[in-house]
């Protein structure tokens, strides 16, 4: 009879406890995806946490692309009380890996084969010596730009295949009475350009060699001058209101039919679905002048802290879910990007989608990816920021480009 | 002081007359406890850190002052720091005259004086960040003010200060002003309402004129009030961080870079919390060499004044 | 008033400057006003002052219970009541220490109680993000980062210097006959406080509580530091739908969310105005 209640017990407790443990485990996700559209996309991992059984805590910070929020990380790091899983990119997850502060996912990541499907440059950064740390989300391309087809049509312009060609379509363009060239004067835009300027002038060895391993002979060489001077002409061909525009208002200068063209990452595009915009019908996206081919990409990735053993089950389906097949594809189709994943299937993607994922096996093969320096992929946030200061700065007034490469190569030797 | 001998405990009246000549100290203690760990105790942190090379997190290991040199010579500090100079006089200065303009206006028995006054003090109940949205928005030249006035047929008319490099600054100072102004007005009221009337009809019947009695008679008598201004004006200014950030973003480029947006910009998003330090440590230093004369000059004149 | 500011053209300068100020001050507000009542496509094309065409309360409602603030879609109510319990919190115990700081600081002058008010006072200097790192690891050490306690704490610390700062003006005119004809009838140290000062002290109380709440409702960069998803302050829900990098900009929604936000601190203003400039009035003789 005492066994019997015994077991009773045991069975009970065993019971209790198995369901508390699946009930209350909870994932905090810090992360700056407000807009209606990317918390729709991020609703759908949010669902699927809660269809295996977790629950998701959601800590919004918006602002600055992340300012704010890795601003709140870094206060709560120093009180000791990180969340579950904090939205990262590049060079961030370094940081917070060499402090030691974020977990294992090597066991999820084994089992599920990322390593095979993941591009090696996004593994470059997800993993912190050899193990991974982060579960990608998506993969954007920043040498992208995206142009009206009915101004495009009007004007009989080609999309343009040499910097020259793009001066003279924006010619043609302003003649007509639009805007040229849409753009928001913000530090991270006007790096965004620049991600394509010097790929232009130099190729992806020039900018390996340049923005990635800051040798200070090429930050020096006449290919960098070459680049500001792309950046003095195209500051020549935007309105002048253009400082302190968020980009999605000069996206939907495009849009609108107000400018000819907008130098931006591929979540411009996703402001171009929402508005109802095809692509190849009222919009063209190909790529910056002389980067056909070359892929400068940012990752969104998730990273989880360690933050004790009970939450790391809840940890692991997070990154199992974000690495999700169905996730992957349903997420990117809204935000414009290409899954991280290279096993998914192009089919529903529109005709942008299709390009870059096509020109992402293209770029591997030829060692033509390489990580956008204005998002974080190129250099540590220590340097990348005093680098922006250089761009910005040579964006808005400069007009000497040898005089701006000088500085760039202080700028990168004061930050070390 | 009695101290208490022997094993007899001591009697009651001993220990409450200590506790009453003990307890105005032991009342202020707490707030002395705080003001040391949280104020100056973090303020020794700050330093300790700006002589260390750290980065992404503190590294203790001492390495001199090559953290300061660095911010010094940092184009963006060199443009902070005028535009500290530029914003922070023109702020205290517009706040405190066009203050104590309205307030001399206001204490003219004006009727409805308390629907002005509200209306003028209302903007400091806006947090900074709306109060530079709702800024960004009006002197936007596509969509605000310089829009508004072409409409009404001025089609030269140009306001476009945000966009341009050199003037940006200048709409931070009318943001703020605008916020600040209210509440000096209400110090500076208060101020002219407490000053002996029979003194102003003496000297007007003496025949002075209004200008020179309020020059020569009511403003000197408002010095404390300048003072408690002065205080809160700075305090705003320092702390202006949100509303550049809401206004301007800190551009066009970095022009309108303050040394409270470096400092967060090197401390939290580029991993520098060394020379976020060291450009923390400069602006106390500044803050303390302007308030500490000040404050010193003005307790000094207040105790010769009072008991 | 001063003879010569009966005449008509004075008069007529006076009211005129006055409203001149006024109209721009008040201007910002009935821009964002009227911002929040037209629907989207006419922000766009009108001018910022034009009467909507359109007249609309939706983006009020949404802005208070529909608007996602990232992915929970229920706008910014919530996050009200949070903001409410610390901020009250908050200002109730800063004032009531800063109450008794001016009393000791004023009427029971020690070796000393001048440069130990400098030293507080210096307190009102400090930019919170100076201090925000070496805050939170001590807030982690005492277990206390992420909640409203921790938060509250955070507070009252950075609030003692300026509420230390009205009441010690305030008291400092407050005539010593009155406590020194009490201390003669034997009244102590707290009897002292509480039946003389304490009850002649509604308008610095006012203003003291009017300052405290403004600046600790509309903090951000604290609040959003320490707290977590559905426990952070409006300010930080305020953020979140007024800043959102990306889709489409909702500004109707945005300013109806920021007058929502701003309500209390405009009311407590408001209600509060009366007695404000009285506050404010030390050293005065004259009722």
């Amino acid at each position: 009879m005492r066994s019997k209640t015994i077991a009773a017990v045991a069975a009970a407790a065993l019971g209790a406890t198995s369901m508390t443990a699946g009930a209350q485990q909870v994932v905090e996700v810090v992360h700056w995806w407000t807009s209606g559209g990317e918390a729709a996309a991020l609703n759908v991992l949010k669902e699927d946490m809660q269809k295996r059984g977790y629950g998701w805590k959601d800590s919004p910070v918006a602002g600055g692309g992340g300012d704010q929020a890795r601003t709140v990380l870094r206060a709560r790091v120093a009180a000791g009380n990180p969340p579950e899983a904090m939205q990262m990119l590049g060079f961030i997850i370094t940081d917070y890996a060499e402090e030691g502060l974020l977990g294992d996912l090597t066991p999820v990541a084994t089992k599920e084969g990322w390593a095979n499907v993941v591009p090696a440059p996004l593994q470059k950064f997800d993993q912190y010596k050899g193990h991974w740390v982060a579960a990608p989300v998506n993969i954007h391309r920043t040498n992208w730009i995206w142009a009206n087809k009915k101004i495009f049509d009007e004007l009989k312009i080609a999309p343009p295949k040499t910097f020259d060609d793009l001066m003279a379509a924006a010619e043609k363009i302003r003649k007509a009475g639009y805007v040229p060239l849409a753009h928001g004067g913000q530090p991270w835009q006007d790096a965004t350009i620049f991600d394509s300027a010097v790929m232009s002038a130099g190729g992806p060895d020039f900018y390996r060699k340049a923005l990635i391993e800051l040798d200070p002979a090429a930050l020096g060489s006449k290919t960098m001058e070459k680049a500001f001077e792309q950046m003095m002409k195209l500051r020549g061909l935007v309105d002048p209101n253009f400082p302190g525009r968020d980009w999605n208002l000069a996206t939907a200068m495009v849009i609108n039919g107000k400018a000819g063209m907008q130098i931006m990452g591929d979540w411009a595009k996703g402001e171009f679905i929402k508005a109802g915009k095809k692509p190849n019908v009222d919009f063209l996206c190909f790529q910056y002048p002389g980067t056909e081919g070359d892929f400068s990409f940012n990752s969104d990735a998730f990273a989880m802290f360690k933050v004790g053993k009970s939450q790391e089950a809840a940890q692991l389906a997070l990154a199992s879910a974000i690495m999700d097949k169905n996730f992957q594809e349903q997420f990117n189709l809204k935000k414009g990007s290409i899954p991280a994943r290279m096993d998914i299937a192009d089919t529903n993607f529109d005709a942008c989608g299709k390009k870059s994922m096509a020109d992402l096996k293209v770029a591997l093969k030829n060692n033509a990816m390489v990580g956008s320096f204005a998002h974080g992929h190129a250099v540590p946030e220590s340097i990348k920021g005093a680098m922006i200061d250089v761009v910005t700065k040579f964006f808005n007034s400069g007009k000497n480009p040898s005089e701006a490469t000088k500085q760039l190569v202080a700028a990168v030797a004061a930050s070390k | 002081m009695d101290t208490s001998t022997g094993t007899a405990p001591v009697t009651w009246s001993a220990a409450s007359r200590w506790l009453q000549r003990s307890l105005p100290k032991l009342v202020l203690s707490p707030t002395l406890i705080v003001s040391l760990v949280f104020v100056y105790g973090f303020i020794l942190w700050t330093a300790y850190v700006s002589l260390t090379p750290s980065k992404g997190y503190v590294i203790h290991e001492l390495a001199g002052f090559f953290q300061y040199v660095r911010v010094w010579n940092h184009p963006r500090w060199q443009v902070a720091i005028h535009n500290l100079a530029v914003f922070g006089v023109l702020y205290i200065a517009l706040c405190m005259a066009l203050g104590l303009l309205i307030a001399i206006l206001l204490d003219q028995r004006i009727r409805q004086e308390g629907t002005l006054r509200a209306i003028y003090l209302y903007p400091l109940a806006l947090s900074f960040i709306v109060t530079g949205t709702a800024w960004k928005w009006m002197l936007n030249p596509g969509l605000g003010i310089e829009k508004l006035v072409q409409g009404w047929g001025f089609p030269n008319f140009k306001f476009d200060w945000i966009v341009s490099e050199e003037m940006a600054i200048y709409c931070v100072v009318i943001a703020g002003v605008w916020q600040a102004t209210g509440f000096v007005m209400a110090m500076f009221l208060a101020g002219l309402r407490g000053i002996d009337h029979d003194l102003l009809k003496a000297a007007s019947l003496d025949g002075a004129s209004l200008p020179r009695i309020y020059w020569r008679i009511v403003i000197p008598q408002l010095r404390p009030v300048f003072m408690g201004a002065l205080i809160i004006l700075a305090h705003l200014a320092i702390k202006s961080y949100e509303l550049v950030v809401a206004l301007t973003g800190g551009g066009p480029g970095y022009a309108t870079e303050l040394p409270s947006t470096f400092m967060y910009a090197h401390t939290f998003t580029r991993n520098q919390l060394g020379m976020g330090a060291a450009s923390a440590v400069m602006m106390l230093l500044t803050i303390v060499a302007i308030m500490v004369p000040y404050l010193y000059s003005e307790m000094r004149g207040a105790r010769r004044h009072s008991h | 008033m001063v003879k010569g500011s009966r005449d008509r053209g004075a008069r007529f300068v006076i009211y005129g400057l006055l409203l001149f100020f006024a109209a721009i001050y008040v201007l910002p507000l009935i821009v964002m006003l009227l911002t929040s009542l037209k629907p989207l496509p006419e922000i766009y094309s009108g001018s910022i002052i034009a009467l909507p065409h359109e007249w609309t309360v939706k983006p009020w409602i949404d802005a208070w219970g529909e608007t996602c603030v990232g992915l929970s879609c229920h706008g910014i109510k919530g996050y009200f009541w949070n903001s409410t319990k610390m901020t009250v919190a908050a200002v109730i115990i800063s004032t009531a220490i800063g109450m008794l700081n001016g009393y000791v600081l004023t009427k029971w002058r020690f070796k000393g109680a001048d440069l130990l008010f400098g030293l507080i006072l210096f307190g009102c200097f400090i930019p919170f993000q100076i201090v925000l790192i070496p805050m939170a690891t001590l807030l982690g050490k005492l277990g206390i980062a992420s909640s409203t306690p921790g938060l509250v704490l955070v507070h009252v610390v950075y609030g003692l210097a300026f509420t230390t700062l009205y009441f010690r003006n305030y008291y400092v005119a407050f005539p010593d006959e009155l406590i020194r004809a009490a201390m003669i009838d034997g009244a102590k140290f707290f009897d002292i406080f509480f039946r003389i000062l304490v009850p002649n002290s509604a308008p610095i109380v006012v203003v003291t509580v009017i300052w405290q709440f403004t600046n600790i409702w509309n903090d951000f960069l604290f609040g959003a530091s320490f707290s977590t998803g559905e426990s952070a302050p409006m300010t930080v829900a305020l953020n979140n739908v007024v800043n959102t990098s990306t889709g489409e900009r909702e500004y109707n929604v945005h300013m109806a969310a920021a007058v929502i936000a701003a309500l209390p601190t405009l009311l407590v203003y408001i209600v509060g105005g009366r007695y404000f400039v009285r506050g404010l009035m030390t050293g005065s003789v004259k009722g």
